[in-house]
């Protein structure tokens, strides 16, 4: 009870919320850096997976393919973006971070929106057909609204990924939310380890929450149903 | 990553080839040991969730929040509790199994066909008859599937735990990184990647093995 009370200490000291290393500047490069991976992610990943939905060719390949970058430990991810920034000259921090995280995006957000497009009922394609529409209305009238739920469940568990994988930016110097867990760990703070801790689950419970309500105001009435939390996809 | 310095050593590593063995082995023992602890608490709770919903949903619940938790943050939460010690480790690392394997557990339990499971109760089959005999058998499939998914992710997360003083591969990994020496960096990388492979290909042989009418039918 101590320990809790002096970690509602740290974070309740005025020092913590300000200046570079002060709360609101971790949050926000937490948040600047998983918004930007995950922006890369969902340019890469949801065309080509729309794509091949709507084409339906090539959709084992590719799900296979994003798999095998599933096995890709987060860590490791981030060990090998490493020489890879060096190389390109970007140095550590933000960079590297940022290489490792896109590809951890990309599997969940290709899969979903592969298979949730390609997955639409023929029936309701061959009748969307069969009253004129062309292959883009078809597309944008029909696949997408009906597969969206999949789609946005693939970019949320994207996001939550990338959201908790920020955190390992700070092992390569990077910032973020990571920075407290890091350095407490180094200089034995266990408050300021505890309450980092506390900041980024919070932050990815958050994140969770918030694609909850981005996909209620996305997805049409007519194909709204509850996706439980974590169903397959 | 310093210049003029080439990406891998190879006689770095033939140097420490005994290291890498000692980690391998140290990975495995961390991985092991968290998906077999999992495992058996997801067949306890997977078991007695399985036919009622109203315990099933308060279970994912949790065990999805758990899952959220970056690893990483689950670990700093418990070291001021357990320290920098193996059982930090196993709480976190078995936390992640839980979600993936009561799923597929509770899933493959519910595949079983209602006629199966009535049939059996009919030819005289207690309840844990029907659960040992006739349920887990034909779910066999999908826990595996769940079993290797869970095993996969163990493998990585195996790596983190080498920033609270464990980790086995993943002891490279920061080495490299602390150092700016890529030969560990790789070398940890790329092991934990080929045992998440074997590992994943012994469960599909352990599958094989342990549903041999799945085989006979194709």
């Amino acid at each position: 009870m101590a320990f809790l009370a002096a970690v509602a200490a740290w974070l309740t000291d005025p020092l913590h919320w300000q200046g570079s290393d002060g709360i609101p500047t971790r949050v926000m490069e937490h948040l600047e850096l998983s918004a930007a991976a995950t922006a890369i992610a969902v340019l890469l990943a949801l065309p080509l997976g729309i794509y091949l939905g709507h084409s339906r060719r090539f959709g084992f390949s590719a799900v296979n393919a994003a798999n095998v970058g599933r096995a890709l430990p987060s860590l490791a991810l981030i060990a090998l973006a490493l020489p890879v920034s060096f190389a390109l000259g970007l140095g550590l921090g933000f960079w590297p971070t940022l290489i490792a995280l896109v590809p951890l995006g990309i599997p969940p957000i290709l899969t979903n929106s592969l298979t949730s497009v390609r997955e639409v009922d023929r029936d309701v394609v061959d009748a969307a057909r069969g009253m004129g529409l062309s292959g883009w209305q078809l597309l944008f009238q029909i696949e997408i609204p009906i597969a969206a739920p999949i789609v946005i469940a693939g970019v949320r568990n994207a996001a939550v990924a990338i959201v908790a994988t920020a955190t390992l930016g700070a092992v390569v110097a990077g910032g973020g939310l990571g920075r407290y867990i890091v350095d407490g760990l180094a200089r034995q703070e266990h408050e300021r380890l505890f309450a980092g801790a506390l900041l980024v689950a919070l932050l990815a419970i958050v994140t969770e929450l918030a694609f909850g309500v981005l996909e209620r105001l996305a997805v049409s009435p007519g194909v709204r149903r509850e996706l439980q939390p974590g169903a397959p996809d | 990553m310093t210049p003029g310095e080439p990406l891998i050593r190879w006689e770095w590593i033939a140097a420490h080839l005994g290291d890498v063995g000692h980690r391998i082995l140290e990975h495995l023992v961390l991985t092991g040991l968290a998906v077999s602890i999992g495992f058996v608490l997801s067949l306890a709770l997977g078991v007695w969730a399985a036919h009622r919903p109203g315990v099933y949903a308060p279970i994912t619940w949790v065990a999805g929040v758990l899952y959220t938790i970056p690893s990483l943050a689950l670990f700093a939460l418990l070291i001021p509790f357990t320290g920098l010690s193996v059982l930090t480790s196993e709480i976190g690392l078995v936390s992640y199994t839980l979600l993936i394997l009561v799923r597929n557990i509770v899933a493959g339990i519910r595949s079983v066909p209602a006629d199966v499971r009535e049939s059996a109760l009919g030819m005289g089959y207690t309840p844990a008859q029907v659960l040992w005999k006739v349920e887990l058998p034909l779910a066999m499939g999908v826990i595996v599937a769940g079993l290797r998914v869970a095993t996969v992710t163990t493998v990585g997360l195996t790596t983190v735990t080498a920033l609270i003083g464990q980790g086995g591969l993943g002891y490279f990994i920061i080495d490299g990184i602390q150092r700016f020496f890529s030969t560990p960096l790789i070398l940890g990388a790329v092991l934990s990647v080929l045992l998440a492979i074997a590992l994943d290909w012994l469960l599909v042989q352990v599958e094989r093995l342990a549903t041999p009418w799945a085989r006979t039918r194709q």
